[in-house]
């Protein structure tokens, strides 16, 4: 095992407009990911959700995506076949998205969405696998699993939604996950636990995670390393605890516009976007 | 003219109907201020919503008395309400209707309610929230969210309100484009003389943006504070205390 679990190098994606020329949404993007908890922030828009679909294998179908290198674990995703990338994005990579709602069979109870994630790929008895999911949902902090297990997805709340997909991903132990903005459908108290959730297993079984997300705060608190892109690129690396020494504008101008509890009662700092970040 | 601008009597709401019959809102009772700025926060399933919906005559199922600027939401002329209050939606993709474009959808609530030279007033409202004459022929789609998050607030204001009622205005927005949503609702209130109330789960834009707020949980107001008494930290209540914790990680 190595310590690099992905390497991006010059990642282009763009998407054809209506005229047929290409436009580019993400630009010359690198990126290297150990097993750590790397952060990427920034506006809609920005190409952040993008590349981390890049990595897994799930962009939309108009994309045309280039790259000089697109590595994950020393295996060149650019040159498998769509089986290959398929198995590793079942067993070893994970993704969990923005809306609960949206990602779960919403005529299957959760329990047998989770036992199906898990036997596509590993051979286990049922039993077996009920076992595992009553683990997993455990770990996630659900109570009164057995209950939970047999409810359907419009039954269970918003954060328990986005618990259960926290466990379907996790229950086929990936090396890496990515969570694109996993909390930004939940309220405040919940979205503290399913990250301290997240946080948790990630460390325990020393997974690699991309953490996408809009909010500055957040990221701060939880990653190790943080990457502020802006239309499509790259613009700022930082260490998470240094965040507030960000030295690019566009940072500075992110974290100046959010309101605090104690802040002043003037108006709110905006962006002054500079076209010359885009050079 | 009293200084009460809104005030909320007793208040419960009920959802469903037979066994499946739920109590949602337990005894509200909130007195609201001419030109104040009250916030609502809370987790989601709270309740903050429904009394924003229960004011605006979209839930049927209720007891107690809400009156708006004198007139009772229940009993009162609906259409000198609607002239006094309008409510902001929280997601702008859902509030604008897809095939309308933006200056339609902002005349057309002016024509109901016969209002003349509106062509005019709908350019004027345009430019009041930043966006410019060219923007009628736009179509929703062709917008990013904080454009038709402005758009439906300009067409809240075509009928002249007094209040508006603004269910989680920002949450849909990003951090940079919710700075400049809240810069534009405090100088309309200052410019325009409103009346709001800010249902948000965002204790900070709360803090920012309302002289006071209640907190709420499981349909019950559990706590009304002022903005001083949050900044200074005089919180009696636990859940308050939970809920900002939370939101300064």
């Amino acid at each position: 095992m190595s310590d690099v679990l992905a390497e991006i190098s010059n990642l282009q994606i763009s998407f054809k407009d209506e005229n047929g020329v290409l436009r580019p949404a993400v630009r010359n993007l690198s990126l290297t990911l150990g097993r750590e908890k790397l952060g990427i922030v920034g506006e809609s828009g920005s190409g952040k959700s993008l590349t981390g679909r890049a990595l897994v294998g799930v962009l939309p179908s108009g994309a045309h995506v280039s790259a000089d290198r697109l590595v994950f674990d020393g295996v060149d995703l650019q040159k498998c076949s769509s089986k290959e990338r398929r198995h590793l994005r079942g067993n070893r990579m994970g993704m969990i998205l923005q809306d609960p709602k949206y990602s779960l069979n919403p005529i299957m109870p959760v329990g047998k969405q989770i036992i199906e994630a898990l036997r596509v790929s590993k051979k286990m008895s049922k039993a077996k696998a009920r076992d595992a999911v009553y683990q997993i949902l455990e770990a996630v902090q659900i109570r009164d699993v057995q209950r939970v297990f047999k409810l359907y997805p419009h039954e269970v709340s918003g954060g328990m939604a986005q618990r259960i997909m926290i466990a379907m991903m996790l229950v086929r132990e990936p090396d890496l996950l990515i969570a694109d903005e996993p909390t930004s459908a939940l309220d405040v108290t919940v979205q503290l636990s399913v990250l301290e959730i997240l946080e948790t297993l990630v460390e325990k079984r020393n997974m690699g995670l991309i953490l996408i997300s809009h909010d500055l705060g957040l990221v701060n608190h939880f990653c190790d390393r943080v990457l502020v892109m802006y239309a499509g690129r790259v613009v700022e690396e930082l260490q998470a605890n240094k965040l507030y020494e960000a030295k690019h504008p566009y940072t500075q101008g992110l974290l100046n516009c959010m309101p605090s509890i104690n802040g002043s009662l003037g108006p709110l700092p905006v962006l002054d976007r500079d076209p010359n970040w885009l050079n | 003219m009293s200084t009460k601008m809104i005030n909320i009597k007793d208040l419960c709401v009920w959802f469903g109907e037979g066994q499946q019959r739920t109590q949602v809102l337990k005894n509200i009772n909130l007195q609201i201020a001419r030109g104040e700025s009250f916030g609502l926060v809370g987790e989601s399933g709270s309740g903050k919503s429904t009394i924003l919906r229960t004011a605006m005559g979209l839930v049927e199922d209720y007891s107690g008395e809400i009156s708006i600027d004198g007139i009772n939401t229940r009993t009162g002329d609906y259409k000198a309400l609607i002239r006094c209050a309008q409510m902001l939606f929280q997601d702008p993709y859902a509030s604008l209707h897809p095939r309308f474009t933006v200056g339609q959808a902002i005349t057309e609530v002016m024509k109901i309610n016969a209002i003349d030279n509106h062509q005019q007033k709908m350019v004027d409202l345009l430019l009041s929230i930043g966006l410019t004459a060219e923007h009628q022929y736009r179509y929703p789609h062709e917008l990013s969210g904080g454009q038709r998050q402005r758009v439906a607030l300009a067409r809240s204001l075509a009928l002249e309100p007094d209040v508006l009622l603004l269910d989680e205005p920002t949450s849909a927005l990003d951090a940079s484009i919710q700075a400049e949503m809240l810069n534009l609702l405090n100088k309309l209130k200052q410019s325009l003389g409103l009346t709001y109330i800010i249902v948000s789960h965002d204790i900070a834009v709360v803090s920012y943006m309302c002289d006071r707020f209640a907190v709420m949980s499981q349909g019950k107001v559990v706590e009304i504070l002022s903005r001083e008494q949050l900044r200074s930290g005089d919180i009696q209540c636990e859940y308050t205390q939970k809920l900002i914790a939370a939101s300064e990680y």
